[in-house]
């Protein structure tokens, strides 16, 4: 039982919450993730942790409502309990010094981008972070993103925050201005797999940090298979973050959708 | 006292020699072996009830008089944990029935969970006397099921003695068979136990993998119950090598570690389709039904109910997912399988629970390719038609392809049952563990002793993919080894 220690909605269907985890907060780096299950018939789901306070015994999970178990998680309040949260999981971000890194984090994706935002940074890069939603709202995180970040682009699907556009012509416009190293991307799946077209065509490293269906999430099940490079991968011991430029995103796509018809 | 003489004394005990006195051996022999009561083939494939009813008393008391009371019981050379046999069997002729559970629990941390998955046709009763007569065997293990479930359900649970507290704190690495024997021993043994367990339910393979039908989670629960009246501790949700590292526990004040954390990665075929929805390992299959009891409406795990479901494999994973697969209401359940059934793995009690529930066997077949539909979800599946060629290096006869006989057979549902790799997850945390090319932890045989002195192992993760009753083995073996190993530290 994990005790809820604050809760906040970043928007009608996203919600950050903060809960006591003093294990996993010490051991966890930027890139892990965690598996929870609400309620004794509750399914376990991957949460990339976005934060971790090591002295208050905490983790910060930001959870966005799009499906039966979110929705359960999402309608906890402070001071009620999640049943289970094992972690952390999967392999860390491997941080380095590459010279200039693009961050591409969309929607609920920009939570677990922070934390590898902010140790890039940490490594002394140049950040440039392009944050993307469909609108104005749905823009989270940004004054944290803000502080770890030399540059900071918002693009709105509708034009009503920052530029109009998707979040591939945000990066495209930093990779004609400058010289940019490396490029890590977060989000919907179809998202990452344009900003992975992008780069490739201008041959720029890329790392993507994949959240697919598990079940155990230690790499006993194999739910989580994805291809990468034509290879059979595991997301939750292999990954979460690969070559984004290997990953086969329209089988993960596919994959994806494995029990949508029965929601 | 060896074991040999104990053995030899708890024979001779007045009420043994008396017990052999009272029937002629000649009689004994006469006596036909018992036959298991089960469910209706018909009634079980609607429901996830256990298929084994058990043996009544006055059934297991006629059986347990069949025995000849050896006096060098073959029969426990053939048992991996060495339950004195013999013991157990006579206290229940002489109806002292919570004698023999005593007898049992002995030796064993989980009598209930052996009584009913232990493969005792090529264990205990392979070895037992009445071969070489040309008889049938003791049916030890119905009558280990049933001292266990008789103790149970009497209420009066035994609680083995154990030694004085020592103070000295261990850790184990997984709540499986393994983990649990081991835990038991060292609890006996007087030492302070936690055992740390990744998934959210205690049991390991026991919950998530062996189906309802086969060993009831109740059950499980009893056992471990046990474990935790000896003060063995349990902490779910905890990763070693994750959560917590090898130096924390260290740093906790643990003296050793037991690693038993099974054999996690499931292995594919890697041919084509094989990632289609709709396709997935047995390791999904069973966890979703067993752990997260996906199949009930109020779970919040799902599953996908197929009508034609194939199962790609011949061993009891295959043989508990495609009889659990049937339950689901698969209309053609099929066991798809490369060689002929001869060669086939699986206990043969299986087999024939299978085929009872009307188990298609497609065997000497082996898929190819898959094909799915425009939502990519798996549609057909081509199987490549073999015949038996040489013998391999494991002395089955392999299976050839025969050219060009390829047949398109419609599916929903595939479950790849074809074995599993060890989880790196544990050794690869643990600076200078040796394991072998297979990633399975390498160890002294006879001590479970890895080459970290303070580190032992055993189960799948050592042996790749064995069974419930060799991984118990390996747990009393290194129970003993590191008492040793700790007493002359």
């Amino acid at each position: 039982m994990n005790k809820i220690v604050s809760k906040e909605y970043f928007s009608e269907r996203v919600v950050k919450l903060v809960i006591e985890a003093p294990l996993i907060a010490r051991s966890r780096k930027a890139g892990h993730f965690v598996i929870v299950k609400v309620g004794e018939k509750g399914e376990r789901i991957p949460l990339t942790i976005a934060a971790a306070d090591v002295e208050k015994g905490t983790i910060t999970l930001v959870i966005q409502n799009v499906g039966k178990s979110s929705a359960k998680i999402c309608a906890l309040n402070e001071g009620d309990s999640i049943t289970n949260v094992v972690g952390p999981l999967g392999k860390a971000t491997h941080i380095e010094k590459v010279g200039t890194v693009v961050c591409a984090g969309g929607g609920v994706g920009v939570a677990p981008l922070l934390p590898i935002v902010e140790a890039f940074k940490n490594a002394g890069n140049r950040v440039i972070t392009v944050l993307a939603a469909r609108t104005k709202d749905l823009i989270i995180l940004e004054d944290q993103i803000k502080a770890n970040s030399d540059e900071v682009i918002v693009m709105t699907d509708d034009g009503s925050y920052g530029n109009k556009g998707l979040v591939t012509e945000g990066v495209e416009s930093v990779i004609k201005r400058e010289q940019v190293d490396m490029c890590v991307t977060i989000g919907p799946a179809v998202m990452m797999k344009f900003v992975s077209l992008l780069t490739k065509k201008y041959n720029i490293p890329t790392i993507a940090s994949l959240n697919t269906i598990m079940v155990d999430g230690t790499g006993m099940c194999g739910a989580c298979r994805i291809s990468v490079g034509g290879k059979t991968k595991f997301v939750c011991v292999d990954g979460p973050e690969f070559d984004a430029h290997e990953v086969d995103f329209d089988e993960m796509l596919m994959r994806l959708n494995s029990y949508k018809e029965m929601e | 006292m060896d074991q040999k003489e104990m053995i030899k004394a708890m024979r001779s005990e007045p009420w043994r020699e008396e017990l052999r006195k009272a029937m002629k051996n000649k009689e004994r022999g006469e006596i036909p072996r018992v036959r298991m009561n089960e469910l209706d083939p018909a009634y079980r494939i609607t429901n996830n009830e256990e298929v084994s009813l058990g043996i009544t008393k006055e059934q297991a008391l006629v059986e347990a008089s069949r025995c000849l009371d050896c006096p060098d019981p073959s029969c426990m050379q053939g048992c991996p944990v060495s339950i004195n046999i013999p013991t157990f069997v006579k206290n229940i002729e002489r109806n002292e029935i919570l004698e023999a559970a005593k007898t049992l629990k002995m030796t064993s941390a989980l009598p209930a969970v052996c009584g009913r998955v232990c493969p005792q046709e090529k264990q205990c009763e392979s070895k037992c006397i009445y071969h070489k007569m040309g008889k049938e065997p003791v049916a030890i293990g119905y009558l280990e099921r049933f001292a266990a479930d008789f103790e149970r359900e009497s209420g009066n649970i035994a609680t083995p003695e154990l030694a004085p507290a020592n103070g000295k704190k261990i850790a184990v690495v997984g709540s499986g068979p393994a983990g649990l024997a081991f835990a038991g021993d060292m609890a006996k043994l007087g030492y302070s136990v936690t055992v740390f367990e990744a998934l959210h339910e205690i049991g390991g393979v026991l919950k998530y993998g062996i189906p309802e039908f086969r060993l009831p989670n109740t059950i499980v629960d009893v056992e471990i119950e046990v474990l935790r009246k000896m003060g063995v501790q349990f902490l779910t949700d905890c990763i070693i090598g994750k959560t917590l590292s090898y130096d924390d526990l260290h740093e906790m004040g643990f003296e050793g570690l037991f690693v038993a954390s099974g054999a996690g990665l499931p292995r594919f075929m890697n041919i084509e389709g094989e990632n289609l929805i709709g396709v997935m390992s047995a390791n999904e299959y069973l966890t979703r039904v067993n752990l997260m009891d996906a199949a009930n409406p109020e779970s919040d795990t799902p599953i996908l109910f197929g009508k034609n479901v194939a199962i790609i494999g011949g061993g009891n994973t295959a043989m508990d997912s495609v009889r659990t697969a049937r339950r689901l209401g698969a209309e053609r359940a099929m066991l798809v399988y490369r060689r002929s059934e001869e060669e086939m793995p699986a206990r043969l009690e299986e087999v024939h629970h299978a085929k009872e529930e009307g188990i298609e066997f497609l065997t000497l077949c082996n898929p190819v390719s898959y094909k799915g539909n425009e939502r990519g979800h798996v549609k057909t599946m081509m199987l490549q038609r073999m015949e038996l060629g040489e013998p391999d290096a494991s002395g089955r006869r392999s299976p050839v392809a025969i050219e060009g006989a390829i047949d398109e057979v419609p599916v929903d549902v595939v479950v790849v049952s074809v074995g599993v790799s060890p989880n790196p997850l544990v050794p690869s945390s643990i600076e200078g563990l040796n394991v072998s090319k297979w990633g399975t932890i390498i160890v002294n045989q006879d001590t479970m002793q890895s080459d970290i002195s303070d580190v032992f192992a055993g189960g799948d993760i050592v042996r790749g993919g064995a069974t419930v009753i060799l991984a118990m083995g390996d747990g009393r073996r290194a129970a003993a080894a590191m008492d040793e190993y700790l007493k002359t530290k």
